[in-house]
């Protein structure tokens, strides 16, 4: 396999935009992507699109032709992949795999999702047609239910306190508040967190990532040509995708996502660190509780020890591990199938020291953990300085 | 009827299209009596993780159990 670089980045602000369209969001990230990394669309070999529910949300279909036509990409395979909120991680593994192979040299992904166009019990409705529809879903479940029956197994087999969620709230707006592309740029205290009206017990508002439009894009190139494209190539250190069942009640324990564990073993053993070398994340904050079941599945901190651990501070702006300092999918907000890259890009951004106010000091080493439904596909990525 | 402990529980307060007439409604995942788990209404009284819940009568396709 030959070493593989991003070469160049591009995203949309996040948000509720009823002036744009599916594909004007895609083709925005696109064109950022391809003028960061001074590279023309006929460079482009093979394309990827990541969307998750682009033919209910918007009512179209055969998506990546629609999207890669539209960039100026035109005759090159064109690719949709669909895998719920870790569509566009997916799609990204894939693209990853061409170029490390060496089928293509110049690959790139863009993520999309345009959800605003819909009342909020029609998002809750086609985002539950990612779970089990013959089982779990068929009861009235919706995503924040399963995570909520999630948190109310973890708090009853390691204490997990509610005010351990809330503080993961807390932090991420305050890191999103100084995002300028993040849908929800707003600071919230701890009590405005745990007090918040409820939509799935113990989870309410604040626990929940947002309903968003938005889109991102990065090229991805063989590391011995990324200087034709950039001066600071991010190398792709490591990096897995994994599977697990989609109905929750089919887990054996479903305060652990398997998946999750192990697309990072794999991810760390290719890039040969170990999970206390990881210096930052980008984590599905899905709802609360996912970041604090990520950070323990992961391996920062010991089973049953992510809630205290967010709540010490360890993993805010400052502390010794920050995560989400994007603001995550809580106030960065939650286009669902660009997720994926927009984690990478953000990975990207603080590795080349381009963060702006939410620049951390130790920014060498970053991890991406992308989720799709309540844990059945999981894509890990590990970048590093190049 | 099949009956069970209850692994997880929620009470649901925001509900996709299908089921905002229900709100709020109670669903939990059931450790059966027999093996295996499923995803269930809950009828009648909360519960809570551990309590002994039994099955109600099927609603169409739905389970629903009762506190036992």
């Amino acid at each position: 396999m030959r070493p593989v670089a991003v070469v160049g980045v591009g995203k949309t602000a996040f948000g509720a935009f009823a002036d744009r369209a599916l594909r004007s969001l895609a083709v925005e990230a696109g064109e950022k992507c391809l003028r960061n990394a001074h590279a023309s669309p006929a460079q482009v070999e093979s394309f990827y699109l990541g969307n998750f529910a682009g033919p209910a949300f918007v009512g179209q279909n055969h998506l990546a032709p629609y999207v890669s036509t539209a960039l100026g990409i035109t005759g090159v395979p064109s690719t949709r992949i669909e895998a719920a909120c870790a569509s566009s991680g997916s799609a990204f593994f894939h693209a990853w795999t061409e170029v490390a192979a060496g089928v293509y040299d110049l690959v790139m992904v863009v993520g999309v999702e345009k959800m605003t166009s819909q009342p909020t019990a029609r998002v809750s409705q086609i985002l539950a047609e990612a779970g089990d529809c013959s089982g779990e879903m068929k009861v009235g479940s919706t995503f924040a239910s399963l995570f909520a029956m999630i948190a109310r197994r973890h708090m009853h087999e390691y204490g997990t306190k509610k005010e351990h969620l809330s503080m993961v709230a807390v932090k991420n707006h305050a890191a999103g508040a100084l995002n300028p592309d993040a849908h929800m740029r707003k600071v919230i205290t701890l009590e405005q967190a745990m007090k918040a009206k409820p939509i799935a017990e113990p989870l309410n508002l604040y626990d929940c990532s947002l309903v968003s439009d938005g889109a991102a894009a990065v090229l991805l190139a063989p590391l011995e040509r990324a200087r034709e494209f950039t001066a600071r190539p991010v190398r792709v250190l490591g990096i897995a995708q994994c599977s697990d069942y989609v109905a929750l009640d089919q887990k054996a324990d479903i305060t652990t996502f398997p998946a999750v564990r192990r697309a990072s073993e794999q991810a760390y053993r290719m890039a040969g660190v170990s999970p206390r070398q990881i210096e930052f994340a980008e984590l599905h904050d899905c709802f609360t509780i996912a970041e604090i079941v990520a950070t323990e599945d992961l391996g920062f901190v010991e089973k049953g020890q992510g809630g205290p651990y967010a709540f010490a501070g360890c993993t805010a702006l400052a502390g010794e591990r920050p995560v989400n300092t994007s603001g995550g999918l809580k106030a960065k907000g939650h286009p669902v199938g660009a997720t994926g890259v927009a984690q990478i890009c953000d990975l990207v951004l603080q590795i080349r020291g381009e963060a702006g106010q939410r620049q951390i000091a130790r920014h060498s080493l970053g991890l991406a953990e992308n989720l799709g439904g309540s844990g059945a596909t999981c894509v890990v990525t590990i970048l590093g300085a190049v | 009827m099949r009956s069970g402990t209850v692994y997880t529980e929620t009470v649901i307060w925001s509900a996709p299209e299908a089921f905002a007439a229900d709100v709020p409604y109670q669903a939990a995942i059931v450790t059966l009596d027999g093996g295996g788990r499923v995803t269930a209404r809950v009828l009648g009284d909360r519960v809570a993780i551990g309590d002994r819940v039994a099955e109600a009568e099927p609603r169409g396709d739905i389970p629903f159990f009762h506190k036992a």
